[in-house]
């Protein structure tokens, strides 16, 4: 059977891991190859870099960062932040990257999805999509989560399946943070509205909370940043835990 | 030396890394010509089936490849390079595939298409390629379709998505896997490098 995902996320900034990494026993933290090494070792099963660097250089950095992590670590790599075309993609896929997350870009222009899907197939393009609850609905927001777009998250979603998207990446901005849990409802009805994988994200703080985002979010995989890179779980944890309540992991 | 056939499907780029990683010869041949001093044969890929087929036609690597596979030298098909193996795929109706193996790929009915993830092998055959790779081991699957042998007699290992379905091929020195060991950890390395090393 089909095991559900646990993807560590890590923010990078000019080449550098940054944000709330804190390793004892790693000599270099802010290495994105070292790091990638160690969450392979715990036994993650697909890492997302997200260059949150706004400058040209940082985007130039990061495909090299791609490129030394993808010689080095054999599990898929997503890589999204400042992917606004499809050279910009097409950048980062050729230096080793197996899918590109967009945000922003494709809200902008949808077109992005089924352009790069034509070129690259489905199975390369993440639609991330940063949502918040607008009473009973909610609301796909751009620009690192700072500007609504008034277009209606769910329907958003079903829309990017249908230009190309391959996978989900569903943030929820109200949880994010918080360590109360995943909204499990968004996740629920976005995960029935789509047939592709939805990877929920956003508000993880406990074990329980990442297995109800499976069970009860009826999530393909669950994203973790700073739960991981802070050290107060390992994948291994996680997987032991979701292992013994029944989920199927690796 | 080994070859990775470059017939512009898809990201080649990670097999060859894999093969850099394990110290092991490999090199991507964008021509027949860089096949002449070649050992092995890779055939990855991902994509569509027709397209495929059209591009392996165009680049004259179509032939090339069914006489290497009849004259049983050794070859690893992944992922479409396995399901181009058949004759058919519902992917493409009409177009025909390398068809050195007869039956066809079916799209999965049951589940979230393409399947895209770990999922665990059921080894059927005690090959060499899955030396220290024990029964249930997991490998990363990115695909919406699987292929269907007439002969299931090929069959090295089965993988359970709604329908259980042959993951790993095995006749002579044709081998293929569906999944992607080059994506998979340190169990695709091993079965990388049991491919090289043991046959």
């Amino acid at each position: 059977m089909l095991a559900k995902r646990i993807i560590p996320c890590l923010d990078v900034e000019k080449g550098r891991v940054v944000k709330g990494i804190k390793f004892k026993d790693l000599i270099d933290a802010g290495n994105p190859v070292e790091l990638a090494r160690m969450y392979n070792q715990q036994g993650a099963d697909e890492l997302t870099f997200l260059d949150i660097g706004a400058s040209y250089q940082s985007r130039e950095i990061m495909v090299d960062v791609v490129e030394q992590v993808s010689s080095q670590v054999f599990i898929p790599l997503t890589v999204g932040g400042g992917i606004r075309e499809v050279a910009d993609m097409r950048r980062i896929l050729k230096a080793g990257a197996d899918k590109v997350a967009v945000c922003t870009a494709a809200l902008k222009n949808p077109n992005l999805l089924s352009e790069g899907a034509e070129i690259f197939g489905s199975q390369c393009i993440v639609l991330s999509i940063d949502a918040k609850r607008d009473g009973d609905s909610w609301s796909a927001y751009k620009n690192g989560g700072r500007d609504n777009t008034g277009i209606d998250a769910i329907e958003w979603a079903v829309r990017g399946e249908k230009l190309g998207a391959g996978e989900i990446l569903l943030n929820s901005i109200d949880m994010d943070g918080t360590k109360q849990g995943y909204d499990l409802e968004l996740n629920r009805i976005v995960s029935e509205s789509v047939n592709i994988p939805v990877i929920a994200s956003g508000g993880a703080g406990t074990l329980e909370q990442m297995y109800e985002a499976v069970e009860l979010g009826k999530a393909d995989a669950v994203l973790l940043a700073s739960l991981l890179h802070f050290g107060e779980f390992t994948v291994a944890d996680i997987k032991n835990y979701l292992r013994e309540k029944g989920v199927v992991v690796r | 030396m080994i070859a990775i056939i470059d017939y512009g499907a898809g990201n080649l780029k990670s097999v060859k890394k894999a093969f850099d990683y394990l110290n092991i010869d490999a090199h991507v041949a964008t021509d027949i010509e860089q096949l002449q001093s070649a050992e092995r044969i890779v055939l990855p890929g991902v994509g569509a089936f027709g397209a495929a087929v059209n591009r392996l036609q165009e680049s004259n690597f179509f032939d090339v490849i069914v006489e290497w596979i009849e004259a049983d030298k050794p070859f690893l098909g992944i992922c479409l390079g396995m399901q181009l193996l058949m004759e058919s795929s519902s992917e493409s109706s009409g177009v025909t595939g390398l068809s050195v193996l007869k039956g066809h790929c079916e799209r999965f009915q049951t589940g979230k298409v393409p399947q895209i993830g770990w999922n665990c092998i059921t080894n059927k055959k005690d090959s060499p390629l899955l030396h220290d790779i024990p029964d249930a081991t997991y490998f990363y699957f990115l695909h919406g379709y699987y292929i269907v042998p007439e002969d299931t007699g090929c069959v090295a290992a089965v993988t359970d998505y709604g329908i259980s379905y042959a993951s790993i091929i095995e006749r002579g020195n044709l081998r293929a896997v569906q999944f992607h060991p080059e994506k998979s950890g340190d169990k695709g390395l091993q079965l990388l490098k049991n491919w090289v090393e043991l046959c």
